[in-house]
């Protein structure tokens, strides 16, 4: 088992023959992700790699392939139409790479997916992987390993540094998700605790937060009324200075709130043992009496 | 991206809020021109992307022209937390009655921009909100409709008892989040905003932040950047699209990817060193951005070693190996440098590395307590 992406996961590719999509499209495919379709207007008729349709729109993509997820490469300015896109086209779940979508775009994209039950992950993210089973974004496949421990992220080589700590010491994974790193953003720590804990193949959780905002300490908070298997946490941003937007766009201290401190303080009190650097988090799960 | 006072109340004005006189001053003659066309007292405030401009030094009542002219002169190339003041605004005094303040902000938690209005205006409003939460009234907008006029005026409510100055306030709020989602912002704030003894409502202070996602499609936002007011090293960076940030330590630091170069400089201090800077090269590998990179670690003289830590996805170690070599090539490094990359192209990136007489880690944790015990052999 797994969360949100699996062997049922048939995939289309939003922005398919543009730089990232085309190289990313590969990857996923030799991964044995079941890529069923590609969308660049204009681009209709025309085969990918030569087995993946390319249509113009959306509408049609779905109708003809019966795709469930779409993943989003397209530049940043459209990718807010590319989601509303995929929505009105009937996917499930919409899992957009793309950096720098503007925040109010966010504001308005939420309520649209919310009405029509659409699940998000991202915007300026990796996307997910459940290894052995599927891929949908930029995780790479080669550092991940079967096995039982979930993984949640804001981050993209912050997670693969994790992933790759876990795999090298004999635990693998049965998901994970990079979240992504904006202030806005459609799945979110809480989501991905729920699924985990009602994922019967996850043993153990890693959660991979870091400065701004108060996602870490809300999940924290239903962690410790809801989530029975053990968690270890990390927050990167310990040493970052406040006011100062450290590359994510989430990323920033504002006045006091959102320090590294005190959403540390907040999983200790969840119970969540915390890591102080990212090699530690084999350690607490050996300490946690999870097998590898 | 942060606007100045001066150019926020700019978009104000454009929007139709009613905002007193004023102008923007570079020379102390400027200022003193600005003052005697107002006639009688002026306040000469520095424009500069720093809060407690007023505790600095850089906000100045002057009773005349001459007076301002003297505050401009002292305002004028002052530092305030680092940046130097180019600019004055020259404002008439106002005469005030009462200072509200009113912000239309992103809020994260509800996911939904969120105005904010106080009758305690005039101080900083996460004081109130810590001090007197009472004082502080919050109302979710629903971006697809904007600020509804009912809604603005259960606000206007909040603050004033007359009719008059309700109705004024509420015009000024729903013109407020107008200006806020026409420059992109991810703040825009009132603070304060007063009423008159005749009973006008007046926007004296404006602050607005633009969302950098923004800046792309709102070319006349981006052309008010100001650069002469920000950070070279940091200016340099965002031109050649790396995200850089200076800090005060002797670890210079290039890592790919946000999140892993704050857990980076993290570790430099959990290993007993202290960051040199945040330096985030972005998930695309490009070898000239790995040269302009190191420029800049290698301008700061605080620097005493240079950490590399790539973890390679998108981002190639190879090329990530060629752009060191390169910048190596142009100008030899006087100090130390620690690479570790791992990941795609790993084994190709060594090799280059070791032809041009580097070596490589692959381990995250020895290569940062290695670069910080350079670093502390230097000091």
């Amino acid at each position: 088992m797994s969360i949100f992406i699996d062997r049922a996961t048939k995939l289309v590719v939003q922005g398919i023959t543009g730089r990232d999509g085309s190289f990313h499209t590969k990857q996923m495919l030799e991964y044995g992700t079941h890529v069923v379709a590609g969308v660049t207007p204009g681009k209709g008729g025309q085969t990918f790699a030569d087995k993946v349709p390319v249509f113009d729109t959306m509408a049609e993509a779905v109708a003809a392939t019966g795709a469930n997820t779409s993943v989003v490469y397209v530049p940043s300015r459209f990718a807010a139409d590319a989601v509303y896109e995929a929505a009105d086209a009937g996917v499930r779940l919409i899992v957009c790479i793309s950096e720098g979508v503007p925040v109010l775009d966010m504001t308005r994209v939420m309520p649209y997916l919310r009405e029509r039950k659409v699940r998000l992950i991202g915007p300026n993210c990796p996307g997910a992987i459940s290894p052995g089973r599927c891929k949908v974004g930029i995780i790479p496949g080669s550092i991940c390993r079967e096995g039982t421990v979930g993984v949640v992220s804001r981050s993209g080589t912050l997670t693969y540094e994790v992933i790759h700590q876990l795999t090298r010491a004999g635990y693998g994974q049965s998901s994970c998700i990079g979240i992504g790193g904006d202030p806005i953003i459609g799945t979110n720590f809480i989501d991905c605790l729920a699924a985990f804990e009602a994922d019967p193949d996850t043993k153990a959780i890693v959660m991979i937060g870091e400065i701004g905002g108060t996602d870490e300490q809300q999940a924290a908070e239903y962690a410790a009324a809801h989530v029975t298997k053990p968690i270890v946490g990390f927050i990167a941003g310990q040493t970052a200075p406040p006011g100062r937007r450290m590359g994510h766009a989430g990323a920033i201290i504002s006045g006091a709130s959102g320090t590294a401190a005190e959403k540390m303080a907040a999983f200790t009190r969840a119970g969540i043992a915390v890591m102080k650097r990212p090699a530690d988090v084999v350690s607490l799960l050996k300490e946690r009496r999870v097998a590898a | 991206m942060n606007l100045h006072e001066y150019q926020a109340r700019a978009l104000l004005q454009a929007a139709g809020i009613p905002v007193p006189d004023g102008d923007v001053a570079a020379t102390p003659a400027e200022a003193e021109a600005i003052a005697k066309r107002f006639g009688g007292g002026v306040v000469v405030k520095a424009q500069v992307h720093a809060g407690g401009r007023g505790k600095a030094g850089g906000v100045k009542l002057a009773k005349d022209a001459a007076e301002a002219r003297a505050h401009a002169e002292k305002i004028l190339g002052m530092t305030i937390k680092g940046l130097t003041v180019e600019k004055v605004l020259v404002v008439p005094t106002a005469d005030i009655a009462s200072e509200s303040y009113v912000g239309v902000i992103l809020d994260r938690a509800s996911q939904r921009p969120v105005l904010m209005v106080s009758p305690a205006g005039g101080i900083d409003i996460e004081e109130v909100a810590a001090t007197t939460p009472g004082k502080i009234m919050k109302l979710g907008v629903d971006p697809r409709f904007g600020l509804l006029p009912h809604q603005a005026m259960q606000l206007g409510f909040f603050l004033y008892d007359e009719l008059p100055q309700v109705r004024a306030a509420a015009a000024i709020m729903r013109q407020l989040y107008d200006a806020f989602v026409r420059a992109g912002g991810s703040l825009a704030e009132i603070n304060p905003l007063i009423t008159t003894p005749d009973g006008a409502v007046l926007a004296l202070d404006a602050k607005i932040v633009v969302d950098d996602n923004e800046l792309d499609r709102r070319p006349g936002i981006a052309a008010l950047r100001d650069t002469a007011s920000e950070n070279p090293a940091e200016v340099k960076a965002r031109e050649a699209g790396l995200t850089f940030i200076k800090l005060d330590g002797s670890v210079g630091c290039c890592v790919n990817g946000a999140g892993l170069a704050m857990a980076t400089m993290d570790l430099v201090k959990y290993y007993g060193g202290e960051p040199a800077n945040f330096l985030d090269i972005g998930g695309s590998s490009n070898p000239e951005k790995v040269v302009v990179a190191l420029e800049i670690i290698t301008a700061d003289p605080r620097v005493k070693a240079i950490l590399f830590n790539i973890f390679g996805g998108i981002t190639r170690c190879d090329d990530v190996a060629n752009g060191i070599v390169t910048a190596t090539g142009r100008t030899k490094l006087a100090v130390p440098i620690v690479i570790r990359l791992t990941g795609t192209n790993e084994e190709l990136a060594v090799k280059i590395l070791e032809r041009a007489g580097f070596s490589a880690l692959t381990d995250m944790d020895e290569a940062v307590k290695r670069a910080v015990e350079l670093a502390g052999r230097a000091a």
